[in-house]
């Protein structure tokens, strides 16, 4: 049964793709020849204006170009000519140590909340106040604080990525069931051993949870970062496109940065399967 | 001899919601023997976890001491073990894991070989030998029970704390854990006390059973001494001469004495010595039941 759903749900997604792509393919067709030109006036206004072609690119325009993309990922010519692999490689850089940074902060912050009802509410009114803000707001303090555009980048993936962790993590410390820390003190077990034997088993699943949030809501925000501080990255790389006017460019960037956005998501799934337990 | 556990003068007060404070209990006074296995029994509310948790550490009481082995009680120790009501095992490790636990908060300075010797000989004593690496979510709730039990004797502790330890089981799983517990107890010396609810329960594993009336202001109104043959077994317990007599003594104590003894306390009732009953033939509450039966 399993076997069979799994197979239709297959097969109506491969549906789904191939209309997609026929449609996207016919609309973007070249329609009809327009006026005759002087072949200098026509070279001048471009295929649009002349043979009716669309700007948008088809679906073999992207192929192709996605192929050339991919054989020479890594070249570099020059600060606006690198390669994809280059810059989506920059952005998962700049992620990875922003949200490495707010890992190290938000997890023992969050024991340490979780566990003191004082701190917990101590705290609460900063976290309510600075968890809605759009992490975009914070660049310009940033830039001026840290006067390094990169480092900005990082510093807002930090921000940004911190909220979900600090607040899962303290519920689910907080939410540790009595009569475990009721088996720990009548062994006599220590407070770090209670940290990372009893505490840390039971919250890492909602821990793990908020780190998938954060992953997801750094992920979003690196490609605007980079679209502000510029120089490289996958954000930069959509900006710098657009403003040549490459859209095909502009829809394999937006490609590259979904496959990669998924490939973090599900990661971090893995790592909560393998952390929960089932009661 | 010096008794094992000794609650002296033990009180426990709830500040009320209005103000004032409400007495669960006062001056209560308990003393256990080593090797004995003693039950509470009472009505809910009667204060008899509030007991337990104080001779476990858990709780603090407002007055008074417990003294075990010559030593005043007041944190969680390793020479006391809990058996918890609800099994309390920590999902996320095995059977093994979860004694191993045990075993290496006792001893750790022992290697990971002992420990794992350790474990797997209370593990086999407790019956659960193949289900090693399983995890609780995987066992029977008596197979549960009985990780907690081999997790409580891993520890080799001085006494032996059970909260009701088989309430949420089906009877017949609950029979065989009682045999167990009796077998190992007997076999160990263990010193244990047990709250429950369950008359039969009692009659079967205890030496001496704990009488608590009513709370709030709870007390001990005596202590029975179980009159049936050590050797008892569960399935053959009714055909004792003296089975009837005590069943009946704990029966009426439950359904009244509970509630009346506090307005009709003997003149001799000292708290700090509950007095100690041994129902049976010789004694006379029940040669007076049998002789009015005879009359009808």
């Amino acid at each position: 049964m399993t076997t069979s759903l799994n197979a239709r749900s297959a097969a109506i997604s491969a549906l789904i793709a191939i209309a997609v792509l026929l449609v996207w393919h016919l609309a973007t067709q070249s329609t009809a020849s327009g006026p005759a030109l002087d072949p200098e006036y026509a070279k001048l206004v471009g295929a649009t204006a002349t043979t009716g072609k669309s700007a948008m690119p088809g679906p073999l325009d992207v192929g192709a170009k996605l192929i050339e993309h991919l054989s020479h990922p890594f070249y570099d010519k020059g600060p606006n000519d690198k390669g994809i692999g280059i810059q989506i490689g920059w952005s998962i850089l700049r992620v990875a140590m922003g949200y490495g940074l707010a890992v190290l902060a938000a997890i023992p912050l969050g024991f340490l909340i979780g566990m003191s009802p004082v701190m917990s509410r101590a705290l609460n009114p900063f976290i309510q106040l600075l968890k809605p803000v759009s992490p975009l707001a914070w660049m310009p303090l940033a830039l001026y604080t840290i006067k390094d555009s990169s480092k900005s980048a990082i510093f807002v993936i930090f921000i940004c990525s911190i909220w979900p962790m600090l607040i899962n993590t303290a519920f689910g410390v907080a939410s540790v069931r009595k009569e475990w820390l009721n088996v720990a003190r009548t062994l006599e077990v220590g407070a770090l051993r209670r940290a990372f034997s009893v505490i840390l088993p039971t919250a890492a699943p909602t821990i793990v949870t908020g780190m998938r949030i954060s992953i997801g809501i750094a992920w979003l925000v690196i490609v605007a970062a980079e679209m502000l501080v510029g120089g490289t990255g996958i954000g930069y790389f959509v900006w710098n496109e657009w403003n040549n006017l490459s859209i095909t460019n502009v829809i394999i960037a937006i490609l590259v940065i979904g496959v990669v956005g998924m490939a973090l998501d599900q990661a971090l799934a893995r790592v909560a399967q393998a952390v929960t337990f089932p009661e | 001899m010096r008794p094992l556990i000794s609650l002296e003068s033990l009180a426990k007060r709830y500040p009320k919601a209005g103000g004032g404070e409400t007495t669960i209990f006062e001056n209560l006074w308990l003393s256990v023997n080593k090797g004995e296995f003693v039950c509470i029994i009472g009505h809910s509310g009667c204060g008899k976890t509030t007991v337990l948790n104080s001779l476990a550490g858990l709780e603090r009481p407002s007055e008074g001491v417990i003294i075990v082995d010559g030593k005043e009680i007041t944190a969680p120790g390793l020479d006391r073990a809990m058996i918890f009501q609800g099994h309390a095992l920590l999902p996320w490790k095995t059977v093994m894991g979860n004694v191993a636990f045990a075993v290496s908060s006792r001893w750790p300075k022992a290697s990971r070989e002992e420990v794992e010797r350790k474990s797997q000989a209370v593990i086999d004593l407790v019956g659960l030998t193949g289900s090693e690496r399983k995890r609780p979510a995987e066992l029977s709730g008596g197979m549960k029970q009985r990780v907690g039990i081999a997790r409580a004797l891993s520890i080799e502790p001085k006494i032996m704390l059970m909260d009701e330890p088989f309430s949420a089981l089906d009877a017949l799983t609950r029979g065989s854990l009682q045999d167990e517990v009796r077998r190992i107890c007997r076999e160990t010396g263990q010193t244990v006390v047990m709250i429950t609810h369950d008359v039969d329960e009692a009659m079967y594993l205890a030496d001496k059973v704990v009488l608590m009336t009513n709370g709030p202001a709870a007390m001990v109104a005596e202590i029975v001494e179980n009159p049936l043959p050590p050797d008892r077994d569960r399935t053959g317990m009714h055909k004792q001469p003296d089975y009837y007599a005590l069943r009946n003594h704990l029966i009426d104590f439950l359904v009244t004495g509970s509630r009346t003894f506090r307005d009709h306390i003997p003149p001799k009732y000292d708290p700090m010595k509950p007095p100690l009953v041994r129902p049976g033939a010789t004694s006379p509450g029940t040669m007076q039941r049998e002789d009015a039966l005879q009359a009808h």
